[in-house]
């Protein structure tokens, strides 16, 4: 591709994305002046029971008693160098908190998007290859049945047949406790912890990306170029790897960017139920103390990674399909 | 209306949703009947297996009818459900309408705010509304319906982007009706179908959101739901299965009800598209 049209892509579609996080802070601090009560007490995270006098220190620090334009733009500045705020209840800066436990929900959902993806297309593309086989009605259940679960729930039956019943797998954390494990072996443990938490997580999309692919495939299946590729006498097996199932993937690509957001609000489920140390479990726990700077971080923290992500599909999708408008 | 029931039954999984959704709602009506007093009530000895104590699904750690909360929390779930899909539909179909009408710089400005509302994570949102607002059943209708009308929004104004430039429609400026008169009684009509259609898929989204917000604990503290159920069985699932096993089935067959009733909706209601699709 022409190096200098890539960059005016890269810089278009950084500008809207800067866009959309700055829509974001702006969100954020609509919603503190939004709740019912004193927004100090809010940034305070304790509703009612802060001491006065530590009040009006964050008042003053917040410029509260300033107009609201003011206090935007002192808002605005601290998230961009960020500044997210401080936790009262755990005495720790939001920012290192979140900084803390992004590792492992990365692990997770990118296991979770990896397993669902890989397994998505291939029963997508053998239930295509074969409409009306196993394949295809073994699509059609696990997508009806998954679309239709409480992904918590998948999570706890899991626990209840693998750990509870079955005693094969841990249920909760994301090592075992009180032993020190080295290598490999640290690597095997935090792989065996890790299996249902991303089962659980990935199951639902593993649904939808088999079903998007499979309607993909048939669909490019019909087109002239396969038809011609079969005239050419190019064998069946490279048509559907190299002709259908490649351009097939391209709308999975895309609906995988869409649906970013919802695999990051599904990990938190995930992890409370799986005690998954990570983002969600810190905004689970924020939840039950009602610690609302640690709350605001995360949803600001999880919609860059959204953002971020949308940003590396639209490269993708760019480079792995030339004929897509960058200008676009 | 006869044709639109026959094309519906041929869709035989849509016929089973019906039947469940209509069981599931005759539960949410009876169940002041069947389960009499508050399903907070102690009612056994804590823990008892389901079919002990004449239980038929076991009671939890405090001695309290897992079915009878199930029961109860049946009206919960159907009711957010549905109120927080209407106040979505309102949201949705509004904006929709105009950008799709007005075009120009109003479709411009509403499809921006839809993409940054389909952007951000959405469960997520939802989590920091109700936590803000405090937990209630208005405050979390409110927070589901803010996070779902965006694909309403877009599916309105597909529609009314393409019913606008037609004949009828122009015939209606021509005769000097109001613009709101023709969104109303002119386009409107014309584009229920698909509207119909998200609609039963956004109730069963919404009881989806409804449970896992009350699992978290954001749930009316003062009212039973399915989620909350879950949630109390969650610590103790090695002594209680029943406690986190049951609830998950009401939601499980509410949703998939809901789910198969929208897909033979969408049959019945876009014939072309179903005859297709039986072909294909």
């Amino acid at each position: 591709m022409d190096p200098t049209k890539l960059i005016g892509f890269l810089l278009r579609r950084g500008l809207k994305a800067a866009i959309v996080v700055l829509a974001i802070v702006v969100c954020n601090f609509l919603l503190v002046h939004a709740a019912p009560g004193d927004p100090a007490s809010v940034i305070a995270g304790q509703s009612g029971a802060a001491d006065p006098l530590f009040l009006e220190q964050l008042r003053k620090q917040f410029g509260l008693d300033q107009p609201l334009y003011v206090q935007l733009w002192v808002y605005l500045k601290s998230v961009l160098t960020l500044d997210l705020g401080f936790s009262h209840r755990q005495q720790m800066p939001v920012a290192s908190l979140i900084l803390d436990r992004l590792p492992a929900t990365l692990l997770l959902t990118g296991a979770a998007f990896v397993f669902a993806i890989v397994t998505g297309v291939t029963l997508g593309a053998l239930a295509a290859r074969r409409v009306g086989r196993w394949a295809d009605s073994l699509i059609t259940i696990i997508a009806l049945t998954f679309y239709a679960t409480p992904l918590f729930w998948v999570g706890l039956m899991l626990v209840l047949l693998f750990s509870v019943w079955l005693e094969w797998l841990p249920s909760f954390g994301m090592s075992s406790v009180g032993v020190e494990l080295h290598g490999m072996a640290a690597v095997l443990d935090v792989a065996k912890h890790l299996l249902l938490p991303a089962l659980t997580l990935g199951l639902f999309y593993l649904a939808v990306y088999a079903r998007l692919t499979r309607a993909t495939m048939l669909e490019v299946a019909d087109q002239d170029f396969v038809k011609t590729a079969r005239a050419k006498g190019v064998p069946e097996g490279r048509i559907l790897r190299a002709h259908v199932l490649r351009n097939a993937l391209l709308p999975v690509i895309t609906f995988a960017g869409i649906q970013a957001g919802q695999l990051i609000g599904g990990s938190i489920l995930v992890e409370t139920v799986f005690a998954w140390p990570g983002i969600g479990r810190l905004a689970f726990d924020a939840l039950l103390a009602r610690d609302y700077p640690v709350l605001l971080g995360v949803f600001f923290c999880t919609s860059v990674m959204v953002v971020l992500f949308n940003l590396v599909t639209d490269l993708l999708y760019a480079v792995v399909d030339p004929r897509v408008e960058v200008s676009g | 209306m006869r044709d639109f029931w026959r094309r519906y039954r041929r869709n035989k999984g849509a016929v089973l949703g019906l039947v469940i959704l209509f069981l599931v709602i005759l539960m949410a009506i009876l169940a002041p009947v069947l389960f009499p007093g508050s399903p907070w009530d102690m009612v056994s000895a804590p823990f008892m297996p389901p079919g002990e104590m004449g239980l038929l699904l076991g009671s939890d750690s405090l001695g309290r009818d897992v079915a009878a909360g199930i029961a109860h929390g049946a009206r919960i779930s159907l009711l957010v459900g549905a109120v927080s899909t209407l106040a979505a539909l309102l949201i949705g179909v509004t904006l929709g309408a105009v950008a799709g009408y007005l075009g120009g710089f109003a479709d411009d400005a509403v499809m921006r705010f839809t993409e940054f509302f389909q952007t951000i994570p959405s469960f997520v949102l939802a989590i920091l509304l109700v936590a803000i607002f405090n937990p209630s059943i208005s405050s979390v209708v409110f927070a589901i319906a803010v996070v779902s009308w965006p694909p309403v929004a877009r599916v309105v104004r597909a529609e009314f982007l393409s019913l606008r430039s037609r004949e009828f429609v122009q015939a209606a400026e021509v005769l000097g009706k109001s613009r709101l008169s023709i969104v109303l009684t002119d386009i409107l009509p014309n584009a229920l179908s698909p509207i119909v259609v998200l609609a039963s898929l956004m109730v069963a989204t919404a009881i989806l959101l409804e449970s896992a917000l009350s699992f978290l604990g954001l749930g009316d503290p003062n009212l039973m739901t399915w989620g909350f159920l879950i949630g109390a069985g969650r610590s103790v699932i090695r002594l209680a299965w029943w406690m986190s096993v049951f609830p998950g089935i009401a939601i499980f067959l509410t949703v998939l009800a809901l789910n198969l009733v929208g897909e033979g909706l969408s049959d019945a209601l876009n014939p072309r598209l179903a005859r297709q699709r039986g072909a294909a």
